[in-house]
């Protein structure tokens, strides 16, 4: 089995920085992405957009070509569209390449592979025409496809803002967009303010967006507090409610999309078995780390959003961290020789996420999001509802993996990761206890579909 | 659902034909399967072994798995992940995925 010094595990900003960090220290770094091309989700297709007029899809997206221009390194082995299907806590690396899967060993590996977004579970969510905000700005990007008829944008968080303004400036007609932020939450989050003005170029870019959207008249429907996607097979309406108004409004509409933050991806960490924290203020999983972001797994770091929260800018920060932790765990450079970089670092870092507690408690999901209505569905690969994970918890279930077993609930293809924290918070909910105590699905490989005849090439590969 | 932006600047994309049920789908270089179908106006591509709901893609990113069809006889594949290539068979996918 051929063995590298650091495995990284995404293209986004994390994993970039991470190598380019690494291999300033001598050391070959393996970066290996599902995606065909690099930037992660935030730099999604930057080198072959087809939106070229930059205003669209603004500063922050092309910012990202310093990062991906560092990956034209030869001490960087860049595999793009590759598949992590297994990581052993020995650090042994299941990839698929096409149809070649294959093992190899690593002497650090750093987790890169970034948040995806919360699972947004109200009535209709699984209509063909219901998507996420994510999806629509992926499709904008890697192919500049955009909505054809004006399209409702639902949720709350920075992401449907600055979708929202990047369909305006591209011309795109926008509905409505239905805000579920309530009023207590401005109100909570308004002593954080001092905290957030550490990084006032984030929180103006905020104001920013909000004033684009007003200026463009678009239609804004605050505090909303019911919503219902409806039609026969296919999205024909939405409905919804506001504040404590018993109306119903509806807009007939094929398309829309849903946004309710985003949350680290924890598929690979969980299957590792590392120590995860439930984080009150994002209300999601986070792998325990230390300042060098390395996990309780000997060998094993996480940086960027895989490991919480933090945006594209700190997450590069992070990276750069966790590539001199490895620099450092691999004896090829001393703390001592890096401490002045180290320390600018985690100044930068600092100043970075001094916005997250304000925009956290902002843009927290209300209790109503999270915790849907009986008859609403949760696990959408074996549409199990979350009356009968309620139901579940009355016979006596206590965490997740009990309610799996009887109701196939997190059993199907996405293995959970739609699901896992609604039924983590149901549970918790049901039986009076915490998230913590109630914990989360245990989570085995693949992590990804592999076929018996591309398994059996990785026997091969490790016979030769 | 999605149409393309053609901006003027935008340089001319590669055409790839494939085909969806035996219908013949006009795709970009560089689509991804699930985003060609919806450029296509296919709005379900599978049906799930529970309740036979119609389903179509959701995230894009390979995080939901409700875009899975059958490529070229292979049957499981995530249509967000996958590039279309010319003359690609595509199926919708119903019900749980054949075995073998």
């Amino acid at each position: 089995m051929t063995t590298h010094d650091l495995v990284i595990l995404g293209s986004g900003p994390a994993g970039m920085a991470a190598a380019a960090a690494a291999v300033a220290h001598g050391i070959t770094a393996v970066v290996v992405d599902e995606q065909p091309a690099p930037g992660g989700q935030i730099y999604r297709s930057i080198e072959t957009t087809p939106i070229k007029e930059r205003r669209i899809l603004g500063n922050d997206y092309w910012c990202g070509e310093e990062l991906v221009d560092g990956l034209d390194d030869p001490r960087i082995d860049y595999r793009p569209g590759t598949t992590l299907w297994q990581l052993t806590r020995q650090l042994e690396v299941g990839l698929l390449q096409g149809d070649q899967a294959s093992m190899v060993r690593a002497r650090h590996v750093i987790l890169a592979h970034g948040a995806m977004e919360r699972p947004f579970p109200v009535p209709g969510w699984t209509l063909p025409g219901v998507m996420t905000a994510g999806s629509g700005q992926i499709m904008l990007k890697s192919g500049g496809l955009v909505p054809s008829a004006p399209v409702v944008l639902a949720g709350c968080g920075p992401l449907l803002l600055l979708l929202a303004v990047q369909y305006l400036r591209a011309g795109v007609p926008i509905a409505a967009l239905l805000d579920t932020s309530s009023p207590g939450q401005y109100r909570d989050a308004l002593p954080l303010m001092p905290g957030a003005l550490r990084n006032i170029r984030t929180l103006l870019k905020g104001v920013g967006l909000l004033a684009e959207l007003r200026r463009a008249g678009v239609k804004h429907v605050r505090h909303v507090t019911a919503l219902e996607a409806e039609g026969e097979n296919r999205l024909e309406r939405v409905r919804w409610r506001c504040g404590n108004d018993p109306e119903w409004h509806s807009l007939t509409t094929p398309l829309l999309l849903l946004h309710q933050g985003v949350v680290p991806n924890t598929q690979v960490t969980r299957a590792l078995d590392c120590t995860h924290d439930w984080d009150e203020r994002q209300l999601s999983w986070r792998p325990r780390t230390d300042t060098w972001l390395a996990t309780d797994v000997e060998g094993v770091s996480v940086a960027g959003d895989a490991g919480g929260i933090v945006g594209a800018k700190a997450s590069a920060f992070q990276g750069r961290l966790a590539g001199l932790g490895a620099a450092i765990a691999l004896g090829r450079v001393n703390e001592d020789q890096i401490r002045a970089e180290v320390k600018r670092l985690r100044r930068e870092l600092k100043r970075e996420t001094a916005i997250r507690p304000f925009l956290d408690t902002l843009y927290q999901p209300a209790a109503q999001w999270r915790l849907p209505e009986d008859n609403t569905v949760v696990c959408r690969c074996e549409e199990v509802t979350a009356g009968e994970v309620r139901n579940m918890a009355k016979q006596g279930c206590r965490g997740p993996n009990q309610t799996k077993s009887f109701t196939r609930c997190g059993m199907g293809p996405c293995q959970g990761r739609m699901c896992g924290l609604t039924v983590s918070e149901l549970l918790a909910d049901a039986n009076g206890q915490s998230v913590s105590e109630t914990g989360y699905y245990r989570l085995r490989p693949p992590f990804k579909p592999i076929t018996l005849g591309q398994l059996a090439t990785a026997a091969e590969d490790i016979s030769r | 659902m999605f149409k393309r932006l053609t901006p003027p600047d935008a340089p001319m994309q590669k055409t790839v034909i494939v085909y969806f049920n035996g219908r013949q789908v006009t795709a970009q270089d560089g689509d991804t399967i699930a985003a060609a179908l919806l450029a296509a106006g296919v709005e379900a591509c599978r049906t799930t072994p529970v309740s036979g709901s119609q389903r179509g893609p959701y995230c894009m990113m390979g995080v939901c798995f409700e875009c899975l069809v059958e490529v070229d006889d292979v049957p499981n594949v995530q249509g967000c992940q996958v590039h279309v290539k010319d003359g690609m068979q595509i199926r919708s996918q119903h019900g749980a995925r054949r075995l073998g």
